[in-house]
């Protein structure tokens, strides 16, 4: 697995899903693809129209709490976003991350020090983000939940799953 | 060794012992609950090669999020759900107007005691006030659960919240709800399992306990759960779908935190913008203007919140230039209200009363504020651009509170009416 390398989107606490896909949009935007046109619209306005390729969102605690909206995940994988630090993350969306192969990465310490802008780097396997101010570690997913993020997420997953029983 | 009810009750569900908190186990679930979102989970399960489900009584399709359809995009997604439901044998399905998902479940005995309930709706844990273990879960994963029939929960820590005495007359469990949060702040229980305990919950009829399983998504918690007594078990009979057998946590089992609260000493409180935990008595908010008073939700929309907020609007009428929306959590609360005369006090002072649903929540129709307005709310959310404009402000409260706020023009205690 290749490290992942971005530029740091650098936010507070408690980012609700509501500001990373509003609520207006649950049911008419219904194509992944288009989702990421909306990203970040009410807390970011920058974000949707900048964000490249591998970047990384540096988020507080509770990042993601609110709605179980899986749009609030979607609009950030769809943009190929590298993943999210964040001091930690609310359950549903932490699933909803994992379930869509978007690294989210608990390490209190790692979003202390890194810088909004800042470019980072993350080796997900041995669990190490290089950032400015040094490296900083954080524990592997266990086992189970690697086995869905291995198969690239939870739809190939269970169609596999589906395919061995039939 | 003592487990917590979360503890024993995925122990149960997957054939072990006894679990610990971080464990991951696979569990098949008794209860599949969606709303809205049946159509686009339809469209992931699809993606996943899924034709049959895996079991076509462990779902519950309830239309609420936004119906009736305010427009073709949501009625093409209805009219998906409809089709879902007849092609795979479905039978657990409310269309429009019936009622919001997590009054249903409850209220026509889908959620029973030592069962698990998965939820692609963030206040899943509401069903916790049967004594059922709720979780909410993303679309991606309930697709899964319709395919395969199971899901990995991981085993969660435990909070025990413990209420002493009796709540004062005029406080209910929205204020308890909000006190708590405001206290221990909107991340307290992130992936937590939050049991309340005690003299006061015990009091509380069961809708003002479902307030209490329902907010503590606002806290993190991954479930919440009142143990079941006597008022359940009544509340149950003629109701319950199937057998059931309740789940206690046992004596001495060990939470991650354990917190008490004097029930006599809580107030009525209010959640300020932009986060359910800014929360202010609400001697303190007093008096800030309001243009929109939002009476329902299935955080407070059953017959006694209508009960208490008709007793505050009777021969009363709403301030000029505001406007007060009143719905009903449920097709039989609506009923009910109406024999109770409730909906005649809510019409004459001048308020409007709409069918059955989620309404205005989460912005997506029948009357949304406009940018620059201020809402008050018995809903669970306030989040900046919650009800549909970033630039509007949300205030929650009980419903006596958004009823005296609608008639005084401004956050009011029915005190001073």
């Amino acid at each position: 697995m290749a490290d992942i390398q971005g530029k740091v989107w650098k936010y507070g606490d408690n980012v609700n899903t509501d500001v990373i896909f509003p609520g207006k949009y649950t049911y008419t935007v219904s194509e992944p693809a288009e989702m990421p046109k909306y990203a970040l619209e009410d807390l970011d306005p920058e974000f949707a129209g900048s964000v490249q390729v591998g970047d990384v969102i540096v988020g507080g605690t509770n990042w993601g709490c609110g709605s179980s909206r899986e749009q609030a995940v979607v609009c950030l994988s769809e943009a190929k976003l590298g993943a999210i630090i964040a001091k930690s993350f609310a359950r549903i969306y932490y699933r909803n991350c994992l379930n869509n192969a978007l690294p989210a990465i608990v390490c209190p310490d790692a979003v202390d020090a890194i810088e909004n802008g800042e470019i980072v780097t993350i080796d997900l396997e041995n669990g190490v983000i290089k950032c400015q101010a040094g490296e900083f570690s954080f524990p592997p997913l266990p086992e189970a939940v690697m086995e869905i993020f291995n198969a690239g997420g939870l739809i190939p997953y269970t169609k596999k799953r589906l395919s061995e029983t039939k | 060794m003592p487990q917590t009810f979360a503890e024993k009750i995925l122990a149960k569900k997957a054939g072990l012992d006894h679990t610990v908190p971080g464990q991951i186990v696979d569990i098949i679930p008794d209860v599949a609950l969606s709303h809205d979102n049946t159509a686009p989970i339809l469209g992931l399960f699809q993606r996943m090669g899924g034709t049959k489900v895996f079991n076509p009584d462990m779902h519950a399709v309830i239309l609420d999020h936004a119906t009736p359809a305010p427009s073709t995009s949501h009625a093409e997604n209805h009219k998906i759900a409809r089709e879902f439901v007849r092609e795979q044998g479905i039978h657990n399905f409310y269309d429009v107007g019936r009622g919001i998902c997590h009054q249903i479940l409850v209220e026509s005995g889908l959620a029973l005691p030592g069962e698990i309930v998965v939820g692609s709706d963030s206040h899943t844990p509401h069903a916790g006030v049967m004594g059922a273990f709720a979780v909410g879960i993303g679309r991606t994963e309930m697709a899964s659960v319709w395919a395969i029939g199971s899901i990995w929960l991981r085993v969660p820590e435990s909070m025990k919240i413990t209420v002493t005495g009796k709540l004062p007359d005029g406080v209910t469990s929205k204020d308890l709800a909000l006190h708590v949060i405001g206290d221990l702040k909107a991340d307290a229980a992130i992936y937590m399992s939050v049991e309340w305990h005690g003299g006061a919950i015990q009091a509380l009829p069961l809708s003002q306990r479902a307030t209490l399983t329902n907010l503590m998504a606002e806290m993190g918690a991954k479930n919440s759960y009142i143990p079941p007594d006597k008022k359940v078990f009544d509340f149950l009979k003629d109701r319950a779908r199937r057998e059931y057998e309740a789940i206690y946590p046992d004596e001495g089992a060990i939470y991650t935190r354990e917190v008490v609260y004097d029930g006599g000493s809580i107030e009525p409180m209010v959640a300020c913008p932009h986060t359910v935990d800014n929360v202010k008595p609400l001697t303190e908010v007093r008096g800030i203007k309001i243009d929109q008073a939002f009476l329902g939700t299935c955080t407070n929309g059953r017959l006694d919140d209508l009960a208490a907020a008709a007793a505050v609007l009777k021969g009363k009428k709403i301030a000029d230039g505001r406007r007060m929306i009143v719905i009903p959590a449920s097709e039989a609360i609506y009923l009910a209200a109406l024999q109770a005369g409730y909906l005649e006090i809510f019409l004459k002072a001048g308020a409007v009363i709409e069918s059955p649903g989620c309404g205005p929540c989460m912005g997506n129709h029948m009357g949304v504020p406009a940018a620059g307005e201020v809402s008050i709310s018995t809903a669970n959310r306030n989040f900046q651009g919650r009800m549909g404009t970033k630039e509007s402000e949300v205030y929650l409260a009980s419903p006596a509170v958004v009823a005296a706020s609608a008639v005084a023009g401004m956050i009011e205690s029915p005190a001073n009416l």
